[in-house]
């Protein structure tokens, strides 16, 4: 089945206090401030009802069964693998695997594309802002077969160097796997010229896409990208559900993952045939009500629209960024707002970043303070750890006033004596 | 109760035995990967009796604070008792609810300390599991 390019102009501005009504945990008091979306986002009513409706009227396991509720069930299943495609633009709705999420989408290849397609003097290029999940699959891959890791760099306002992309490229690259959207800075990478430029070298090109295909449109088929993954969790839906999206002739010629039920034709003593994509690659009971749920939150994204969900972002960051400017003694990490999505990182001199989220937190404002997954992003930017806040279609201006607030009562707390 | 309470505020801001000794018998340094903070504990030792600590590093105030606290409690204190200090001893120390995540802050002084002196990984209370 192939489909149609969808998602013309869906904009229309948000109507943020509807969609607040839809996630129950804003109704409490006093109102949490939620800036933590980019580790994991809040879950809509529809999205809970959607599994609700499985566990309590058709639960029962998928494919095989003969009997009307497991038709049901496996149908609701493969429905969300078609919201999930049509979302992102896939030719195919087989060409999207349902995983638990972006970290095992990227071992996925990293083992059955990369095991028989990478050896000893081949390169893989990564960029500096991977989160470890982009990051240590290649690394234990480069130790399985003996190719090497090579990086490509961030400017001081922490954009890729474009300039050192020729250098970097060359017959020997055989992949590049790149984030879309930093998860520390929210720089958004030229995605598209990187993907061109690795294909003119002969490169396939696997796309972390965690941080953007919840935030605005992403187009597999206009990207040409080899592969794309994300998270069922980062954008409404429920954990235990994530996402490969790979161009067909990819998956298909690529050996299974896991071995075990559903991902079989035939099996005999010493020898199995495989299923065909994409239940070549789900073995075993997948997580059948998450994926259904992730369907309904792919359908309540759609429906606020994801155009509108940027520009809002865009909207609140602008703000953030210039309330954040106020405060003394703040650094903000990364690029202009303009050239980022909704997520901000910075410090505050003088005050350790879980000092500053242990405080923000004593005023109901969750932010995240570490090293988010990127120790080499950290060491490139010099410092131990950042805070972040990062936004979502739920968050308004006030929560960034909040945020605001907190920080400044942080700094009088923790430097009252020394000034 | 709030965890950024006075009493903690004031080892954070003005700790105890805080620098370096010149020649110490223990010496030992060690980090918590989960945040990047970092506490070097060093000692001196005459017949088995702690006569003088000093620690530094760089951290939140719940593991400054907590060093802070610690380095008072072991001074005079033969190497025996200072094995004996357990998970509980600490957070009794600190004095407020803590969090799992903010326990590993809490904790990172006495596992400085402890491996400096005994060679003991791992974080306190977590040693049997």
């Amino acid at each position: 089945m192939t489909q149609k390019t969808k998602h013309t102009s869906d904009f229309r501005p948000l109507d943020v206090q509807a969609i607040r009504e839809d996630f129950p945990i804003f109704a409490n008091t006093p109102p949490l401030a939620f800036l933590d979306s980019a580790a994991s986002t809040q879950t809509p009513r529809p999205v809970v009802e959607a599994m609700d409706a499985y566990y309590d009227t058709y639960r029962s396991n998928i494919h095989r069964g003969v009997y009307r509720i497991s038709e049901e069930a496996t149908d609701q299943y493969e429905k969300a693998r078609q919201k999930v495609a049509q979302l992102i633009n896939a030719p195919r709705t087989s060409q999207v695997v349902f995983t638990r999420n972006t970290t095992e989408s990227i071992n996925l290849v990293a083992y059955s594309w990369g095991s028989p397609n990478i050896q000893q003097g081949d390169e893989i290029v990564l960029t500096d802002l991977e989160h470890h999940s982009n990051l240590v699959p290649w690394q234990l891959l480069a130790q399985r077969t003996g190719a090497t890791l090579r990086f490509l760099e961030i400017t001081d306002e922490g954009l890729l160097d474009f300039t050192q992309l020729r250098d970097v490229l060359s017959p020997k690259t055989k992949l590049v796997a790149i984030t879309h959207v930093s998860n520390v800075l929210g720089t958004i990478t030229p995605i598209q010229s990187i993907i061109d430029a690795a294909h003119t070298a002969g490169a396939k090109v696997i796309v972390d896409a965690a941080q953007s295909v919840p935030h605005f449109h992403v187009d597999v088929q206009q990207l040409d990208c080899d592969f794309l993954a994300f998270s069922g969790h980062k954008m409404c839906g429920p954990t235990g559900v994530g996402v490969l999206y790979g161009k067909l002739e990819l998956l298909e010629e690529m050996p299974p993952f896991l071995g075990g039920g559903s991902m079989i034709r035939s099996v005999e003593r010493d020898i199995s045939t495989y299923a065909d994509v994409p239940a070549k690659f789900e073995a075993g009971t997948p997580s059948i009500a998450e994926a259904i749920g992730l369907g309904a939150a792919v359908d309540y994204l759609t429906q606020a629209g994801l155009a509108s969900i940027h520009v809002h972002e865009q909207e609140l960051l602008k703000y953030a960024h210039e309330r954040l400017q106020e405060i003394e003694g703040i650094t903000i990490y990364g690029p202009a707002p303009h050239q980022k999505a909704g997520v901000i990182s910075f410090n505050i001199e003088g005050i350790h970043p879980h000092d500053v989220a242990g405080i923000l937190d004593t005023h109901n404002v969750a932010i995240r303070a570490g090293h988010h997954c990127a120790q080499p992003l950290m060491k490139k930017l010099d410092v131990i750890a950042t805070a972040r806040a990062s936004f979502y279609l739920y968050n308004t201006f006030e929560d960034i006033d909040r945020l605001y607030e907190g920080l400044q009562k942080a700094q009088n707390l923790m430097t009252r004596r020394s000034k | 109760m709030n965890i950024y309470q006075e009493e903690l505020l004031d080892h954070y801001e003005n700790p105890s035995n805080y620098g370096t000794l010149p020649n110490p018998d223990i010496s030992h340094e060690e980090d918590n990967p989960l945040c990047g903070d970092k506490i070097r504990i060093d000692l001196i030792v005459e017949d088995d009796i702690i006569k003088e600590v000093r620690f530094s590093g760089h951290g939140c105030t719940i593991s400054l604070a907590a060093a802070s606290m610690l380095t008072e409690e072991i001074v005079g204190k033969s190497l025996e008792e200072v094995k004996k200090l357990s998970r509980d001893d600490i957070l009794d120390m600190v004095g407020i609810p803590l969090g799992p995540v903010r326990v590993k802050c809490a904790l990172l002084a006495l596992k400085v300390l402890k491996a400096g002196a005994y060679g003991i990984k791992g974080w306190p209370g977590e040693e049997d599991e």
